[in-house]
């Protein structure tokens, strides 16, 4: 099953373990995230349902390139990262 | 007297006590994080709002005066649908329906509504105490709405909303930039109310356009509810006609340019600015912190400076970062640069609270009604 863990400054305001889910893109791993942990949706997304714009996403490494609908394919392997952009500040 | 104070600020909230005429730094919470609005109620209930930049705008609520916190969701615009275009007209680039801070908030003690104004333009409306919030779609659809610019920031942004203590039903909202509406019916219908204000910043035929106007805070008396109160981007105006008209005010000192304005809840001619040199240049006078006071309704104006720094001072007070109490008697003010100031004598004298906090948004008097 794919990995998602989340940047430190994240886990700061809100519980977000690492955890394997089920997915086969970056929304479905995503969206069983939220399921265990519902507070971390709208920290990662923004009102539209799209990566925030001062979040990024890896897979293996790679940025993920659609922000809107997060279908970037991940495989059982993968391991997706959530970050906080210095774009931000 | 009034007993304690909130300061939002760029890096925290802070709780503010008075104890034998002297107020002082009492607690923090959200050390750190950016809180850009609060609100403080009668019954221990605060409401804070928090800008993470990168994982947005958040809502916490205490019930118990601070001590404290749970998140509860935060005002979001419903999907976009696909068809709709939305642009900002000044730069044509699409206006992003994501609530991108929280400007405003306000709770009608009458029928436990609250009510948030938000970057980009919208209002939203709570009738569960903050558990869940409701975009105000009348306003938002309004088609002279897609007119908006941003004012102190990219996108356009609702930071005052005046809730009519004669009829719940009536709500006047400040736009930056936008104007002034006012809605007659429980926000069923609106109407634009900017008739009389200037803007300079627009070519000279459009200048009196209501549609475009800067009023920076907009506030209202409470004892005489047809008379408002502007800081506008070009000055002061006040209207004594329930925002049928505006007038400038053009004899304030030092300047007539702020960002911030506060009425006395029961004298509606009383009211109190922190002025700065001009648009151009946002820094005090002459390098000296003072507020103004006219108690004649805008026919004079005193300059206060009594405790306040007189010499290479360059504190700026934001839109709502000054404050009075209910009694009328009390103010405090914060400042750009981490100043707070109280005064328990209608601004005739100042005593600074402390002068290295972060900057600061917003100071509210936890005094209810």
């Amino acid at each position: 099953m794919p990995r998602v863990a989340f940047t430190p400054n994240l886990q700061r305001h809100v519980v977000c373990p690492p955890c394997e889910v089920q997915g086969d893109t970056v929304r479905r791993a995503l969206n069983r995230v939220f399921e265990r942990y519902p507070d971390v949706e709208t920290y990662v997304l923004d009102d539209q349902g799209a990566l925030r714009t001062h979040v990024v996403v890896f897979i293996n490494g790679r940025q993920m390139t659609d922000r809107t609908s997060l279908s970037d394919a991940v495989g059982p392997d993968s391991e997706i990262y959530v970050m906080q952009a210095l774009s931000g500040g | 007297m009034s007993g304690r104070l909130l300061v939002a600020t760029r890096k925290g909230l802070f709780t503010v006590g008075e104890a034998r005429g002297t107020w002082s730094v009492l607690d923090s919470a959200f050390l750190g994080d950016n809180v850009s609005m609060i609100l403080p109620l009668p019954d221990g209930t605060v409401i804070a709002a928090l800008d993470h930049g990168h994982f947005g705008v958040k809502l916490h609520r205490s019930r118990d005066s601070g001590t404290t916190w749970d998140i509860r969701p935060a005002p979001a615009f419903p999907p976009k649908p696909e068809d709709v275009e939305d642009l900002d007209p000044t730069r044509g680039t699409s206006i992003p329906w994501v609530v991108q801070r929280v400007w405003a908030l306000e709770r009608d003690h009458r029928t436990g509504t609250l009510w948030c104004g938000t970057i980009p333009g919208g209002l939203f409306r709570s009738f569960d105490e903050g558990d869940t919030w409701q975009l105000v779609e009348s306003l938002w659809h309004e088609p002279k709405r897609k007119e908006w610019f941003g004012g102190g920031a990219d996108l356009p942004g609702i930071h005052s909303v005046c809730l009519d203590p004669r009829r719940a039903e009536r709500v006047v909202v400040g736009v930056s930039c936008g104007g002034v509406w006012v809605t007659e019916d429980d926000g069923r219908t609106w109407a634009c109310r900017a008739h009389g204000m200037r803007a300079n910043y627009m070519p000279p035929e459009r200048a009196f356009d209501p549609h475009i106007q800067d009023p920076h805070r907009v506030v209202q008396c409470r004892a005489q509810p047809e008379v408002f109160w502007a800081a506008h981007h070009n000055g002061i105006f006040v209207s004594t006609d329930d925002v049928g008209s505006w007038t400038e005010v053009t004899t304030a000192k030092p300047s007539a340019f702020g960002f911030t304005v506060a009425v006395h809840p029961t004298d509606p001619d009383t009211a109190w600015f922190v002025p700065a040199m001009s648009d151009e240049r946002r820094v005090p006078v002459d390098g000296r912190v003072v507020v103004s006071r006219t108690r004649d309704g805008g026919a004079t104006f005193e300059v206060l400076d009594r405790g306040l720094p007189q010499s290479h001072a360059y504190d700026i007070a934001y839109r709502h970062a000054l404050d009075i109490d209910a009694s009328g008697s009390t103010l405090a003010f914060g400042t750009t640069t981490g100043s707070l100031w109280t005064s328990d004598d209608q601004g005739d004298s100042w005593i600074a609270v402390s002068t290295h906090l972060p900057p600061i948004y917003a100071v509210r008097f936890v005094d209810g009604e």
